[in-house]
């Protein structure tokens, strides 16, 4: 089996699925006991923020657990602005967002607040002299997405978030679900208050993920209990998916010398790919992150090559997993003002830190072998 | 990366001592040594308001930095790089140490002195040529003779030339052992850690003590101390903590003494158990975290009563601050997040409803007088459990425990 739609999910780690095991049965207590068992679940919470926090080099109190992507910037979103109307109700993201933090924005509509939605050029970049001009003394929140999930645009987070906090007096929230482990990002350097990652990106485990929350800051909490997590976010807390996390996190990160050679291989990858005159590239060229590959062959539907790929124990995706079961043409790729025709077509390719040439190789000759007949068959408009 | 060779210690307060002047220094130097243990050697030059440490592994002088910087004794301290004669060398290893401290406009001043008077250029044309070469190189310097951010120091001997552009804030006060020393009352409350450092940094040696009521009290109560103990040992290396077996006598006051007097009567037979131990090892004083009407036990007339069953100084660093700031300080030295836990102690646990405010050392004596609580103390001091805590012993042993998890 060859995967390549790693941007969808990775498939855990071997060590964390042991230290999930192994937390679930032995550690088994609720952090909040008193007696032994919750202390030593609690200890090994306490732990594992402190490697999440060391990781990402921040604070451990600025670490706050939740159970994935999509609460992080749901609770990123929604809590900051809930708890920040007083300052102002202006919110600003981009078109090429996930649906976790587009969506979320669309419930703020709803609720009053004013949205000014980025627009983005052919490889899916916004422009920060934009950003810049958008910004207001009411705007009170920022979101952009690190690493695009279906075409692998870099956004400039750093300079994003100088302009930022040298403009206004809004949060900066950054997607950075995608982007970790495969593209650097500090956070104090680039000015993030809120920041968010999902372990299932990076080889741990479904369920969890966490939200960075720069100190000092008013959150609104989203799920009324017991106060867990500071109180921003109750729930008994999932000790043994953080700790599988933490690990993952510690794993992906020693990683990070792979990150040439995987730009190595994406660059021969979309050479051969676009060698042939019928396929064209949706990902940004230059820039772009080292592990995403979207390309499209105008007139042949993405699921048509997902499947005839399938046939050969290939996995790939048309565009995001999460809108790949609608018909529609991508928010993303329709925000990039690709030729119509483009984006019914695409597939994305995404790596992971383990993806091998030889991989790729097996891969180009699958696609020579059973994509070109197909191919040969589109009527040239 | 820069190589340090060397880091410059500046005494402080030890440096106004006259004739003790070599004790303080000798002091300062053995607890240097003992706080880089597993790190390579150093040899230390001491002079009389400085001291050099010289390193043999250049490329350990962060660990040593970082360790230095919770020693007491120390006013302030730089790290030093050694360069030749050579003024092309002196200028480009100056201005890489300044370049690394700059971030954003930065004042900036140079400080040159020539020892070895066969060096040709003089101190003023020293300052000129590498000031003027720094300033143009390194970008946002200000120059500013007053109170600069980073003054660049270059001292010219016949060795070499040292170099050094960054002072960090050493932790003040005194060496630890040159104050004697004094056992501390440790509850696992906010208070008797802060009580616990502000001591040390008069440089005075710590044992701690603490009582223990099992199974009014739990073991994590236990632990929960043995984590305060070990972070005071950040300080002074190592804490000896002497945890004694209390319950009975506890049990026994409920029993003999009325209701709104056996919290008076409790802190009186600590204060003898703890005057014994101190007997004991040596020690000279005892310290405890009380502050001024904080709680009934800590009201004047409350002290006077307890304080009646000894003579032994007893000491009371928090006597006269504020709650508030109490707390500000066990967040710096970190023992906030460990007393906040939520374990009850002794004292906690059989506290009277309403406990006098204003007690009568004549009746508490008198309510005393039914029982015979000094062979119980006596037994209390034989049964004393002694624990060796390190910054790390605690921590250490769950770290290993569970370290295959992540």
């Amino acid at each position: 089996m060859i995967y390549l739609d790693n941007s969808a999910t990775t498939r855990p780690y071997e060590e964390v699925l042991s230290s999930f095991l192994t937390v679930s049965q032995e550690f088994f207590g609720n952090p909040s006991s008193l007696h032994q068992l919750g202390e030593k679940a609690s200890s090994l919470l306490e732990k594992s923020r402190e490697q999440a926090a060391s990781i990402l080099e921040v604070d451990r109190e600025e670490i706050l657990f939740t159970s994935g992507g999509t609460e992080s910037n749901n609770l990123a979103i929604k809590g900051i602005a809930r708890a920040n109307r007083h300052r102002g109700n202006h919110i600003i993201t981009t078109a090429v967002e996930h649906p976790s933090v587009y969506n979320a924005v669309l419930q703020l509509k709803d609720e009053g607040f004013d949205i000014t939605i980025l627009p983005v050029d052919r490889n899916g970049m916004i422009d920060t002299e934009y950003l810049k001009n958008a910004l207001t003394q009411k705007t009170i929140l920022v979101s952009i997405m690190h690493v695009n999930n279906e075409v692998g645009t870099v956004q400039p987070i750093k300079e994003a978030g100088a302009i930022i906090k040298e403009y206004s007096r809004a949060f900066f929230h950054v997607d950075h679900i995608q982007g970790f482990g495969k593209v650097p990002l500090n956070i104090r350097q680039a000015k993030i208050d809120l920041l968010s990652l999902s372990a299932h990106k990076f080889h741990g485990l479904k369920g969890t993920g966490l939200l960075f929350i720069k100190k000092g800051l008013l959150l609104r909490e989203e799920l009324a209990g017991g106060d867990q997590e500071a109180a921003k976010r109750s729930g008994t807390e999932n000790v043994a998916g953080i700790v599988s996390m933490a690990k993952a996190m510690r794993m992906t990160v020693e990683q990070a010398h792979r990150i040439p050679a995987l730009s190595a291989l994406r660059q021969q990858l979309i050479k051969t790919l676009t060698s042939h005159k019928k396929v064209t590239l949706v990902s940004p060229m230059e820039n772009g992150a080292p592990h995403i590959i979207c390309v499209s062959v105008p007139g042949l539907r993405g699921e048509v090559i997902v499947q005839a790929l399938q046939k050969e124990s290939i996995y790939l995706s048309t565009t995001s997993a999460c809108s790949s079961k609608k018909q529609t043409i991508s928010r993303t790729i329709e925000a990039m003002a690709c030729p119509s025709p483009t984006g019914k077509g695409s597939v994305r390719i995404s790596f992971s830190l383990s993806t091998t040439a030889k991989e790729i190789e097996m891969l180009m000759e699958a696609w020579n072998r059973t994509i070109l007949p197909l191919m040969e068959v589109i009527k040239s408009s | 990366m820069i190589q340090y060779e060397r880091i410059l210690i500046r005494y402080g307060e030890i440096s106004t001592k006259g004739k003790n002047r070599h004790r303080f220094i000798d002091q300062l130097k053995r607890n240097i040594k003992q706080s880089l243990s597993g790190l390579s050697p150093v040899h230390i030059e001491a002079g009389r308001d400085r001291m050099h440490l010289v390193l043999e592994n250049h490329s350990e002088a962060e660990q040593v930095l970082k360790r230095i910087e919770p020693i007491f004794g120390i006013q302030s301290f730089s790290p030093v790089v050694k360069t030749s004669k050579d003024l092309d060398e002196i200028k480009s290893a100056s201005t890489v140490l300044v370049a690394e401290l700059v971030d954003g406009p930065t004042t900036f001043k140079i400080a040159a002195r020539r020892a070895d008077k066969s060096f040709p250029l003089e101190t003023n044309e020293l300052n000129r040529e590498v000031g003027s070469h720094v300033m143009q190189t390194v970008d946002q310097l200000i120059i500013e003779m007053k109170k600069p951010t980073i003054e660049l120091t270059v001292e010219v001997r016949e060795e070499g030339v040292y170099l050094s552009a960054e002072t960090i804030q050493g932790a003040g006060g005194m060496p630890i052992g040159t104050g004697n020393k004094a056992v501390l009352m440790l509850s696992g409350g906010l208070d008797s850690p802060v009580a616990g450092y502000y001591m040390l940094k008069r440089g005075v040696q710590i044992e701690a003590i603490h009582f223990h009521s099992p199974p009014y009290t739990s073991v994590q109560a236990k632990e929960k101390v043995m984590r305060l103990a070990s972070k005071l040992a950040c300080f002074s290396g190592m804490v000896r903590l002497h945890i004694v077996p209390f319950t009975a006598i506890q049990q026994a006051i409920h029993q003999q003494v009325p209701e709104n007097y056996t919290m008076t009567s409790t802190r009186r037979m600590m204060l003898k158990i703890a005057d014994q131990i101190v007997e004991k090892i040596g020690a000279r004083a005892i310290i405890t975290g009380e502050s001024l009407g904080q709680v009934a036990s800590q009201t004047l007339e409350s002290m006077q009563a307890i304080n009646a069953v000894t003579s032994t100084p007893v000491l009371r660093p928090l006597i006269a601050m504020d709650k508030t700031d109490i707390i500000e300080v066990a967040k710096k030295i970190d023992t906030y997040d460990v007393s906040i836990l939520p374990y009850e102690d002794c004292c906690t646990i059989f506290t009277p409803t309403a406990p006098k405010t204003k007690p009568k050392l004549e009746k508490v004596a008198f309510y005393e007088s039914f029982l015979d609580f000094d062979t119980m103390i006596t037994e209390a001091v034989e049964g004393v459990e002694v624990i060796d805590l390190t910054p790390d012993s605690v921590d250490q042993k769950k770290d290993d425990e569970l370290s295959h998890l992540f």
